[in-house]
């Protein structure tokens, strides 16, 4: 890696694992695509194609330990904390072999015990949750990190506001990453915040704030490196803004007509995984043909979700009353 | 027995389960040097620290949301709210997400909490500090829903709340704090879910809660002098709901009266009256069932309108005399 500034925990087997995962999150987010046209799944789902750098740059830097708290456009950080897209799908699918047996759906998939407190249907709702789960850390002396997933519109949310002055306060071990992928919803962020940065809204709370090309896997892995490091040394919170595009629209139901075509092909050519890829091939670690080999197996991967998911057992009436007490 | 208040029983189930339990710490606004609005934490910080007496900022979403967090990785935090009235600031995070973690993620993670907050009128402090919104959280599949009526069962039901590895929402009557009553020194435990009958008697029910339970004795004592027997029944948890003891009682009585503080309209003694008409008690009933609750109106600052708002003893024993037709 002579021209490739990365965190020095990532190796370059790493950065190979990486390319692989963000094509497992765009074919994923692409197969649940198909599978809503065609009225396999039911309800709605929210699509992060286009943002796979900043699940995965943060993620790189996160030990099996660290937290996370997710959005409601979550499969992609689910993934890159190391959920498998198999279960994944399932839940997709409603069935008792997914993360939540088939009771939570797209918006709420959790993988506890590898750190995910959850995917949320509540847009900043996750923001408090993950500023709990840094004061377990502060409290019992753990040494994680958690980082807090979010989306431009929820810096407009209450939540976000209290989370982020109660962690700064409290000099709590938590990463504020904000994807802002300039739509909440239909709203374009130009027109719901009167700010050029929401990262400038740190200042407020007296804690760091740093603007990153969120489709750049690289810048991002440097920010978080330097995010977590604080937070690991007591430094506390810092705010990371994400400036990323989603490809899709907001749920299943959107016409995009809050945006032009001209405006959604400036940033397809921005795409996180050519750009990576690039950057792969120029360096030499990967070849061209290496890089097509990777992107068939995560394909591969997730068609063998999709069969995992169709065989797995539907839940019954006895499930209905389950879990809703522990 | 030691007699101590109310207000004293839930700071003691409070300091005893921290000395037994690393995980478990307070947090809420000015519960520090200050005490709490009601002074129930006076001098726990001097005894715990500032780490464990957790003062925090005037955010109820986001103080109930990080203790919702720190539950989900393992503490037992406790959350005081300084007045029932704001659990409403905090309600995505209590109704949206405490209720519901575990079930969504398929029984995967759970939330032990304590969400403790004064509730109830008589103190002068009108619309936004009085009220009794216990109906809104029972309605949330998830949630638990506590209302203890003295000093005895305060301690006891507190230390079942803090053991339980569910939301608890645990609302302390503010004018019980200062009444007194015999609480045991040692640590003990009142199971959630365990009505208590407060009087036994022969002719009427009166399911009745927090404060309303006091209304209801004594009305029952001036009852007695006019040979009318009433069996007082305190659920003292709403989920999960005793109705095994509820439909013995009405069963037993064949009359119902339903007392409580909130608003009679969707208020939880619907839900009592509902369960009893659903009930094998159905055939016993000799009478209408009478509801008696808050009046369809916020809660107005005049001392005389405050009181007209909520049911008083003369109205239950009116609302007794009718079940009896010896109105």
């Amino acid at each position: 890696m002579k021209d490739l500034k990365v965190p020095e925990r990532i190796a370059e087997e790493n950065l190979v694992e990486l390319y692989k995962q963000m094509w497992t999150i765009r074919y994923f987010e692409e197969k649940v695509d198909q599978f809503f046209a065609k009225g396999k799944i039911h309800g709605t789902t929210h699509l992060a194609v286009g943002q796979e750098a900043s699940a995965a740059g943060v993620c790189a830097l996160l030990d099996k330990e660290d937290k996370i708290t997710s959005t409601h456009r979550g499969h992609g950080h689910c993934i890159a904390k190391g959920a498998t897209p198999d279960k994944m799908m399932a839940e997709l699918f409603g069935r008792t072999t997914g993360y939540c047996k088939g009771k939570g759906g797209s918006m709420h998939i959790a993988d506890v015990e590898m750190g995910n407190l959850g995917a949320n249907g509540i847009v900043g709702g996750g923001i408090p949750l993950a500023v709990g789960s840094a004061l377990t850390a502060q409290m019992k002396k753990l040494n994680y990190v958690t980082v807090c997933f979010f989306g431009d519109g929820a810096t407009n949310e209450g939540s976000f506001h209290e989370a982020v002055n109660l962690a700064a306060v409290w000099n709590l071990p938590v990463i504020f990453v904000c994807e802002n992928n300039q739509y909440g919803m239909s709203g374009s962020v130009k027109e719901m915040v009167k700010i050029e940065d929401i990262a400038t809204r740190a200042k407020s709370y007296g804690i760091p704030g740093v603007v990153a090309d969120g489709n750049d896997i690289i810048e991002m892995m440097n920010v978080t490196n330097e995010a977590v490091e604080r937070a690991k040394n007591g430094e506390g919170p810092t705010l990371i803004e994400a400036k990323t595009y989603r490809w899709k629209g907001h749920s299943k139901s959107d016409a995009k007509k809050y945006r032009t075509r001209d405006e959604e092909n400036e940033w397809r050519e921005k795409d996180p995984i050519k750009r990576f890829k690039e950057s792969l091939i120029s360096e030499s670690i990967i070849t061209e043909e290496q890089a097509e080999s990777i992107r068939k197996e995560a394909l591969k991967g997730i068609e063998d979700a999709v069969a995992f998911a169709e065989e797995g057992p539907m839940p019954t009436k006895d499930d209905l009353l389950t879990d809703v007490f522990a | 027995m030691r007699e101590i208040t109310y207000l004293e029983a839930v700071r003691e189930a409070m300091s005893q389960e921290m000395r037994e339990n690393e995980d478990v710490f307070i947090l809420g606004e000015d519960i520090g040097v200050y005490g709490g609005a009601f002074g129930v934490t006076r001098g726990m910080i001097e005894e715990f620290g500032p780490e464990r007496v957790r003062n925090t900022p005037i955010s109820e979403s986001g103080i109930a949301g990080a203790a919702i967090g720190s539950a989900l990785t393992g503490m037992r935090p406790i959350l005081e709210l300084q007045f029932s009235d704001f659990i409403t600031i905090a309600m995505d995070q209590m109704v949206n997400q405490a209720a519901k973690i575990r079930y969504m993620y398929g029984g995967k993670g759970k939330v032990p909490m304590v969400l403790r907050t004064p509730s109830g009128s008589g103190t002068g402090a009108a619309a936004q500090h009085s009220q009794s919104l216990e109906a809104w959280v029972a309605h949330i599949p998830g949630l638990k829903v506590v209302q203890p009526s003295t000093a005895h069962d305060v301690k006891g039901l507190l230390k079942a709340a803090i053991d339980d590895d569910n939301p608890v929402i645990f609302y302390e009557h503010k004018l019980l704090y200062k009444t007194k009553g015999d609480v045991p020194k040692e640590q003990y435990s009142i199971p959630l879910g365990k009505a208590d009958v407060k009087r036994e008697g022969t002719d009427v029910t009166i399911v009745a809660t927090a404060i309303m339970v006091h209304r209801a004795l004594e009305a029952a004592e001036e009852l007695k002098k006019e040979g009318i027997s009433a069996e007082v029944v305190d659920p003292r948890t709403l989920v999960p709901l005793d109705t095994e003891t509820i439909i013995k009682s009405v069963s037993k009585t064949s009359r119902l009266v339903v007392v409580h503080e909130a608003v009679k309209r969707g208020g939880y003694g619907a839900e009592i009256a509902s369960m009893i008409a659903e009930s094998e008690a159905f055939d016993y009933l000799d009478a209408p069932i009478k509801r008696l609750g808050g009046a369809p109106s916020p809660i107005p600052y005049n001392p005389e309108l405050e009181k007209l708002h909520v049911p008083q003893v003369p109205d239950i024993i009116q609302a007794v005399k009718e079940t009896l037709n010896k109105a």
